[in-house]
C-alpha cells in the first residue's frame, strides 16, 4: 500500500492504495465518488475522464499514485459556489443525454475542451492557418474521445455550442 | 374499457419538457448498479473459457488462491447448486428471459468461447481480477461448429409462434418472379452486432438468509426476479432488485445473462455481498448480440412499377443453449403492395453464444435487405425511388388483408422531400460532387410493429395534492418516467411538478419489460386507467358532500384540471375534497390479469395492424480517393402517432439512427471462424460512431394520434434504426454508382 | 494486474539506475499504454519507474536548426507547438489524428514510441501470438486482418504498429537519444523500430534498461510543405487503416524533395525509400505518383482481410502527394 496526498474537487484527501489502483478506481471506490463512470477500463469510451489539474484525462488509464499531489476535478466538482455549470443546465436543455452512464464524461470532457479551445490548442479539422472558431466539426472532432451510445450527439453537440455562445459574448 | 372518462385540459403532453431525472444525471448523482457500498463487499471476476466446445477436465486454482485477498474460487467443483433454467414457454414470459439454458458452474461443459467456467471473490477488484487471470483450466475439445457463413446452408425452416410467424405466401411469388418484365435478385449479409451499452452489465447480489436484494441494471425486472427465484429456489416477495438507473440497454439487458446468476452465487457462496461488474471483453463473452444474417430479396414489377413479385428469405443464427429466431422478414410483411408475397426464415444453430434482442431485432437488419433492393429496383425500372414506393403503397395489410390502425407512410415521404431537398438530386450515380467528394442522397422506409404488454400502476393522491405514480418500469434513457409524469399530471389536471414518478424496483407494482417499443404505451395505458379510477374515487367523495361545489354533479360534467374537478361554473382542489372528507390520501392500482390481457392483445392484432414508420432521408460523402463515406445530412420523418414528450421522442428517434449509422458503416462483432471467439472484444476496436461521426439529424414526427393505442401513442425506441442501413447503402449507391450488399459498408467494398 | 512496486524519480540519472538495478523494472510515463497491458496481463513489471517527474518536457530549439523535443512533453502539447505546426505541420497533425484529446493529454513522446501493436490477437490471452508468448505460433495469420501489416510481414507475426506520430517522425529523419547507466546513445527513427523476423517479441533496438530521454528533428526547411492523412473505419477515435505522412517540394514541376512514410501497413512506421527514390527529379504528376506507390507496395505480402491496403495505400499516397503538389502551386 501507498499513501497519498490528493486534493479531489477542492478537498484534501488522504489515499491508503496499492500501487495498481486506477485513478478511476481510487475515486469511486475509495472516495465514494461515482460520477466518473467506467465504460470500458480501456481508454476507448471516455466515460472517465476528470480533469487533473484543469486539464481532462482518462482516469482509468491513470494509475492513482502517479496523481499524488494533483487537483483533481470530477462531474461532482465542476458546479462553483452550489451553482450549476452552465454545461450541466444546457446538456439537460438540449437533452445531451438519455441514459446518463456518459453524461459525467462527455461534460468533464467540454469544460476542458472549451479551455484547450480558448488557449489556441488546434484539433484534427484546424486548418493550418485557421485560429480555428468552435464550430460544429470543431465540436464534434474535440468531443470524439467521448462515446454515446444512446445517440445523444446531437443534443452534446448544441448544449457546448450553446455554452460557446454565451461565453463568447 | 368503456369506463366513464372525466375530460383534461391536456397541458403538459407533447410537450419538450426536460428530463426529470436531468440533475441527477448531470451532476454525477445518479447512482448506478455497480455504484452501490454496502459494508464487507466483496468483489468477483469471471474465468472464461477459451475453447468453444468441450469439458474442463481439470482445474489449478492454486496460484489464484495464494493471491492476497482472495476469498473463493468457485468452479464446478465446489460451487453451490443453482437450479437449471426451465424451458422457455410462452405461457410464462420469465422462463423465456433466460439468456442461455448453461446451469453455469454446476457442469464441466463448454458450449461457446468465453463462457463463464468460474469465480474468483476477493476483498478487492484488483485481486478478483488478476486472480482469474492465474485459474487454470485444462480442456477436452469436442468438434465445434461456429462459423455461419460456412453453416448457413445447413439452416432450417424456423418454426412459427404465437406472437411471430416465420413465413407468409400471397399468390405464386416465385412464378411471378420469373415473368416479371423487371426484376432485382439480391443476396444480402448482414455480421453481428453487439449492443455496448456504455455502462458494463454489473451486479450486486446480497444475502440476507432466504432474502436477496439485487442491484443490476435490468430492462425486466419482474421477470428477472421471478427467473432469479426459480433458479436459486427461494420465494419470488424475498428478492427485491433495484434498477433507479440503467446505463443503456438496447435488448442485452432484458434477460438474465451469467454476470447476475454468478453474483448470486457468489454471495451465497461467500455469505458476502458480492459485485461483479464485468469487463468490456466480459460483456462480449457472456451477453449475447444482435444475429448475423443471410438475405435473399427478389422484387419483380411491371415496366410502371407496379410490384408483381416480393421474395424475401433470411437465415438467423441460434446457440445451441439459447437464444431465438428473429422476424427477419416482418417488415417485407407489411410494406409493399406487391400481388405475390414469399417470406421464409430459417434458422441455424450454432456453438456460439445466443444471439438476444437488439434494438429492432429483425427488422433493423431486414429493413436493410428489403429498402436496398426496392432502391435497386428504382435504378432498374429508371424511377424515382419515392415514386416506386408511392406506387406500391398498399390500402390494407397486403398479406392478412387486415386495415392498418395507422398509416401515413405516403405524408412522410411527401413532406420528408420537401424538407430535405429531394428534387435538387440529380437522379444519375456519380453525378453530385463536392470538390474530393461524391455526393449521394438516398432514402428508406422505417417500419416497426407497436405492441402492447402489461403493466400494472399505482397512483396515490394526498391530501396536500401531491401525485406519486408508482410501476416497477425501466429507465434506460427513454425518458419514460417524464412521459408518463406528463400524461398523470394531464390526467389529474394537476403541475408536472406535483407528480412524482417511481420506477426501477420490484417493491413497486410490476412494470413491463423494456422491449419491442412497448413500455411507454402499456403503462401509459395503465396510469390512463388508475387516473380514471382515481377521479372517479374523488367525484364519489365530492358528489354528496354538503358545501362541495361539484355536489350532485355528474363526473361528465367535470374537467380534471388546476389540481381539482372543476365544472363551468366552479370545482375544487383534490386537497379540499380529500381534506374535507378526512382522507389525507387516496390510491388506487390498476390490476389486469394476464389470461385475459394476452386474449385481448390477439384479438386486436387480428383486427389491426399496428406499426410505428417512417421515411429517412439521407444524405453522404464518399472521399473519391479512399472510399471513406461520411453522413453529411440526416432527416426522419416518423408517424409515431401521439407525441407524448417532443424533445425526449425525437431524442430516442435520433438515437436509433445513430445506432443505425454504426450498422450502416462500421460495426460488426467479429467472430473468429475457427475458434468461434469474439476477436473485437473491446469499443476501440468494435467501432461504434463517435461525435464525428454523427451530422445534425433532423427529425420530424408527424404527431397524428393512433386511435387504437392508449393516448393515440405509438412506441419510438426501435423505429429510429430500421431502414436506416438502406437510406446509407442507397445514398451510396446514388454517390458512387456501387450497391453494396454486406454490411458493414466500409471502405475497402468501394475502393 | 500484477502488484508492483512504484517509485517516482525526479533526476534521470536515478531513475536510469533504478531500472538497472531491479529485473522485471520498467519505466512508465503518460500509461496509456503501459496500464492497459499491465491490466490486460500483457505487461507486469516487478516494479515501476515513474518518469513523469524528470525535466524532460521542453521543445528547444537546436543550433543550426531542428527541435530537440523532450520525451515526456505530452502529445497535446507538441502538437499544439508553434514552432511545430510552423515548421514541420505533419508531426502537428499526425499527432492531432491519433486517439482522442484526452489521452493525447497524457501521453508522452517517449511512451508513444513504444506503444504496442492493437493486434487483438496479442491481447487476448486465449489466443496463439508470438510476440506474447514466442513460439506460440500466430492466431492472426488466419484470422481477421483488417488492421494488419502488408509490409515487412513474416509468418511469425503481421502486426502493425498503431503509432501516427512515429510516421511523421520518420518521414522527417527524427533521431531518438536514450540514455542507460552505459551512457547516452542516438538511434535514427528509421532503425528505432523493427520489423518481426523471427522475432516478433523484440520491437524496438531500445535494450531494457534504457531510456529514452529525446527526440531531434534535423532542420528540413521544405517540411513547412507537408501534411498527414490518415484514413480509418471512423471519422474519429480509431487507429488508421493506412496513414500517410508526406512533404514534397516540386520546382519547376520537378518533385525538388520529398519524403513519404506509411502507417498502418507495417510493424514499424514505413519509410517508402523506395518510392521517394523513383519521385525525386521526376514529374510532380499524379501518374508519377501513383507509379512510385506501386514500386514502394510491389512488396506487400497480403492476407484475404488486408489486401485492400495496397489499393488503399496506393491512393492514399497519390491524393496525398497530390495535395501538397496543387498547394504548393497555388502557394
Amino acid at each position: 500500500m501507498t499513501e497519498i496526498r490528493i486534493r479531489v474537487n477542492g478537498v484534501a484527501e488522504a489515499l491508503d492504495v496499492e500501487p495498481r489502483v486506477s485513478l478511476l478506481d481510487a475515486l469511486r471506490d475509495h472516495l465514494g465518488l461515482t460520477g466518473p463512470k467506467k465504460g470500458c477500463d480501456q481508454g476507448a469510451c471516455g466515460a472517465c475522464t476528470v480533469l487533473a489539474d484543469g486539464v481532462r484525462i482518462n482516469a482509468c488509464l491513470a494509475l492513482a499514485v502517479q496523481y499524488a499531489d494533483t487537483e483533481i476535478t470530477t462531474i461532482e466538482g465542476i458546479a462553483k459556489d452550489g451553482n450549476t455549470h452552465p454545461l450541466q443546465d444546457a446538456f439537460v436543455r438540449h437533452d445531451g443525454f438519455q441514459c446518463g452512464y456518459c453524461t459525467s464524461g462527455q461534460i468533464c470532457s467540454a469544460v476542458a475542451m472549451l479551455r484547450e479551445h480558448a488557449a489556441g490548442m488546434p484539433s484534427a479539422v484546424t486548418e493550418p492557418d485557421d485560429p480555428g472558431e468552435l464550430d460544429e466539426t470543431e465540436i464534434r472532432e474535440r468531443m470524439s474521445g467521448n462515446l454515446c451510445r444512446c445517440g445523444a450527439y446531437n443534443g452534446i453537440v448544441d448544449a457546448i455550442k450553446d455554452v460557446a455562445a454565451q461565453g463568447a459574448s | 374499457m368503456s369506463t366513464k372518462r372525466v375530460e383534461t385540459a391536456e397541458k403538459y403532453v407533447g410537450r419538450p419538457i426536460d428530463r426529470l431525472d436531468g440533475a441527477a444525471k448531470t451532476t454525477g448523482e445518479a447512482r448506478f448498479a455497480a455504484e452501490h457500498r454496502f459494508p464487507g463487499l466483496a468483489h468477483a471476476a469471471l474465468v472464461h473459457a477459451a475453447i468453444p466446445r468441450g469439458r474442463v477436465i481439470a482445474v489449478d486454482d492454486a496460484a489464484a488462491r495464494a493471491v492476497p485477498g482472495v476469498i473463493d474460487v468457485l468452479t464446478h467443483e465446489n460451487a453451490p447448486a443453482m437450479k437449471p433454467a426451465r424451458k422457455p414457454s410462452m405461457m410464462d414470459i420469465s422462463s423465456m428471459v433466460s439468456g442461455t439454458s448453461v446451469n453455469y458452474l454446476a457442469t464441466d461443459e463448454v458450449h461457446w468461447n468465453g463462457q463463464p467456467m468460474a469465480v474468483v471473490v476477493a476483498e478487492t477488484p484488483e485481486a478478483a481480477r488478476y486472480a482469474a487471470s492465474l485459474v487454470r483450466l485444462t480442456y477436452q475439445e469436442l468438434p465445434a461448429r461456429v462459423d455461419f457463413a460456412a453453416e448457413e446452408p445447413n439452416a432450417v425452416p424456423q418454426k412459427s409462434s404465437m406472437i411471430f410467424e416465420a413465413k407468409a405466401d400471397k399468390g405464386d411469388a416465385i412464378a411471378a418472379l420469373a415473368a416479371a418484365p423487371a426484376s432485382v435478385d439480391l443476396r444480402f449479409t448482414t455480421p453481428p452486432h453487439s449492443h455496448n451499452a456504455i455502462e458494463p452489465h454489473a451486479t450486486i447480489a446480497v444475502w440476507d438468509g432466504d432474502r436477496l436484494t439485487v442491484h443490476e441494471g435490468s430492462q425486466g425486472l419482474a421477470w428477472m426476479r421471478k427467473h432469479l427465484s426459480f433458479r436459486f429456489g427461494v420465494p419470488e416477495q424475498g428478492i427485491r432488485m433495484l434498477s433507479p438507473f440503467v446505463g443503456g440497454g438496447f435488448g442485452g439487458k432484458g434477460s438474465v445473462w451469467a454476470g447476475t446468476l454468478l453474483a448470486v452465487l457468489a454471495a451465497r457462496a461467500t455469505g458476502r455481498p458480492v459485485r461483479l461488474a464485468l469487463t468490456r471483453e466480459g460483456v462480449y463473452h457472456t451477453v449475447g448480440g444482435r444475429t448475423p444474417s443471410t438475405q435473399r430479396v427478389a422484387l419483380g414489377a411491371r415496366a410502371d412499377g407496379a410490384m408483381t413479385a416480393l421474395v424475401h428469405t433470411s437465415v438467423s443464427r441460434t446457440g445451441r443453449v439459447g437464444g431465438g429466431p428473429e422476424s427477419i422478414t416482418s417488415a417485407s410483411r407489411h410494406l409493399y403492395a406487391a400481388e405475390n408475397i414469399h417470406l421464409r426464415q430459417n434458422i441455424v444453430e450454432l456453438d456460439l453464444l445466443p444471439n438476444t434482442f437488439m434494438r429492432a431485432p429483425g427488422e433493423s437488419i431486414g429493413t436493410f435487405g428489403l429498402e436496398s433492393a426496392v432502391d435497386e429496383l428504382a435504378w432498374e425500372l429508371g424511377m424515382d425511388p419515392i415514386e416506386l414506393r408511392r406506387r406500391n403503397e398498399p390500402e390494407r395489410d397486403p398479406v392478412s388483408g387486415v386495415p392498418f390502425a395507422h398509416r401515413m407512410l405516403r405524408e412522410a415521404y411527401e413532406l420528408g422531400a420537401e424538407r430535405f431537398g429531394w428534387s435538387e438530386r440529380v437522379p444519375e450515380a456519380g453525378a453530385m460532387r463536392d470538390g474530393r467528394w461524391l455526393v449521394g442522397m438516398g432514402v428508406a422506409t422505417a417500419y416497426h410493429p407497436s405492441m402492447r404488454m402489461m403493466a400494472h400502476v399505482a397512483v396515490r393522491l394526498s391530501a396536500d395534492g401531491g401525485v406519486v405514480v408508482r410501476c416497477g418500469f425501466h429507465e434506460m434513457g427513454m425518458g419514460a418516467a417524464t412521459a408518463q409524469a406528463q400524461i398523470a399530471a394531464d390526467e389529474l389536471g394537476v403541475p408536472l411538478e406535483a407528480v412524482r414518478v417511481e420506477y426501477g424496483d420490484t417493491d413497486l407494482p410490476p412494470g413491463p419489460i423494456a422491449g419491442g417499443s412497448t413500455q411507454t404505451a402499456s403503462v401509459a395505458a395503465s396510469l390512463i386507467d388508475a387516473c380514471a379510477k382515481l377521479k372517479r374515487s374523488v367525484h364519489a367523495l365530492a358528489r354528496r358532500a354538503p358545501g362541495s361545489p361539484l355536489r350532485g354533479r355528474r363526473l361528465e360534467e367535470l374537467t380534471a384540471r388546476d389540481g381539482g374537478l372543476h365544472h363551468a361554473g366552479g370545482g375544487e382542489t383534490y386537497a379540499e375534497i380529500l381534506t374535507r372528507a378526512g382522507r389525507d390520501h387516496l390510491e388506487t392500482e390498476t390490476k389486469a390479469g394476464t389470461l385475459g390481457f394476452m386474449v385481448r392483445m390477439l384479438r386486436d392484432r387480428r383486427r389491426y395492424v399496428k406499426a410505428a414508420s417512417g421515411a429517412h432521408f439521407c444524405e453522404v460523402r464518399v472521399d473519391r480517393d479512399t472510399g471513406e463515406v461520411r453522413v453529411s445530412r440526416w432527416l426522419g420523418v416518423f408517424d409515431i402517432g401521439r407525441v407524448i414528450n417532443a424533445k425526449t421522442a425525437a431524442s430516442q428517434l435520433r438515437g436509433g439512427i445513430v445506432m443505425g449509422i454504426g450498422l450502416a458503416l462500421t460495426e460488426e462483432t467479429q467472430i473468429d471462424h475457427r475458434t468461434g471467439r469474439v476477436v473485437n472484444a473491446s469499443l476501440a476496436d468494435y467501432h461504434v460512431p463517435v461525435h464525428a461521426d454523427v451530422p445534425h439529424i433532423d427529425v420530424h414526427c408527424l404527431d397524428d394520434p393512433d386511435p387504437t393505442m392508449p393516448l393515440g401513442l405509438v412506441g419510438v425506441g426501435e423505429v429510429g434504426i430500421t431502414g436506416v442501413g438502406a437510406a446509407v447503402a442507397n445514398a451510396v449507391r446514388h454517390a458512387t454508382g456501387k450497391r453494396v450488399l454486406d454490411l458493414p459498408i466500409t471502405l475497402d467494398k468501394l475502393l | 494486474m500484477k502488484p508492483f512496486a512504484y517509485v517516482k524519480l525526479a533526476d534521470v540519472d536515478a531513475a536510469v539506475h533504478a531500472v538497472a538495478a531491479g529485473s522485471g523494472a520498467k519505466f512508465l510515463g503518460g500509461g496509456t499504454n503501459l496500464v492497459d497491458l499491465m491490466r490486460e496481463g500483457i505487461e507486469h513489471p516487478d516494479t515501476v519507474v515513474d518518469v513523469t517527474g524528470l525535466p524532460l518536457d521542453e521543445v528547444d530549439e537546436l543550433p543550426g536548426g531542428g527541435l530537440r523535443i523532450g520525451a515526456l512533453v505530452r502529445n497535446s502539447a507538441l502538437a499544439a507547438d508553434r514552432r511545430v505546426r510552423a515548421g514541420y505541420p505533419v508531426l502537428s497533425q499526425a499527432i492531432l489524428a491519433g486517439a482522442s484529446a484526452q489521452l493525447r493529454n497524457m501521453a508522452t513522446v517517449g511512451g508513444n514510441l513504444l506503444q504496442r501493436t492493437r493486434c487483438r490477437y496479442f491481447y487476448d490471452q486465449a489466443a496463439a501470438c508470438n510476440k506474447r508468448e514466442p513460439g506460440a505460433g500466430c492466431d492472426a495469420l488466419d484470422g481477421f486482418t483488417r488492421s494488419h501489416a502488408i509490409l515487412g510481414v513474416s509468418e511469425s507475426c503481421i502486426a502493425a504498429h498503431p503509432s501516427d506520430m512515429c510516421v511523421a517522425l520518420a518521414a522527417l529523419d527524427a533521431v531518438v537519444e536514450v540514455r542507460s547507466v552505459r551512457g547516452t546513445r542516438r538511434i535514427p527513427l528509421a532503425d528505432f523500430h523493427l520489423l518481426p523476423g523471427d522475432t516478433p517479441q523484440v520491437e524496438t533496438a531500445l535494450e531494457a534498461d534504457e531510456l529514452i530521454t529525446a527526440v531531434e528533428l534535423p532542420a528540413a526547411p521544405f517540411a513547412a510543405r507537408s501534411r498527414y492523412r490518415k484514413v480509418r473505419d471512423r471519422a474519429s477515435y480509431a487507429f488508421a487503416l493506412v496513414s500517410v505522412a508526406a512533404a514534397l517540394e516540386v520546382r519547376d514541376g520537378a518533385v525538388a524533395q520529398v519524403r513519404l512514410a506509411l502507417g498502418g501497413v507495417a510493424a514499424k512506421p514505413w519509410r517508402a525509400h523506395e518510392a521517394e527514390r523513383l519521385l525525386l527529379g521526376g514529374p510532380a504528376t499524379e501518374e508519377a505518383f501513383g507509379r512510385a506507390a506501386d514500386a514502394e507496395l510491389a512488396a506487400a505480402t497480403v492476407r484475404p482481410g488486408n489486401a485492400f491496403k495496397v489499393g488503399l495505400a496506393r491512393a492514399t499516397i497519390t491524393a496525398t502527394l497530390r495535395d501538397l503538389s496543387t498547394e504548393e502551386e497555388t502557394a
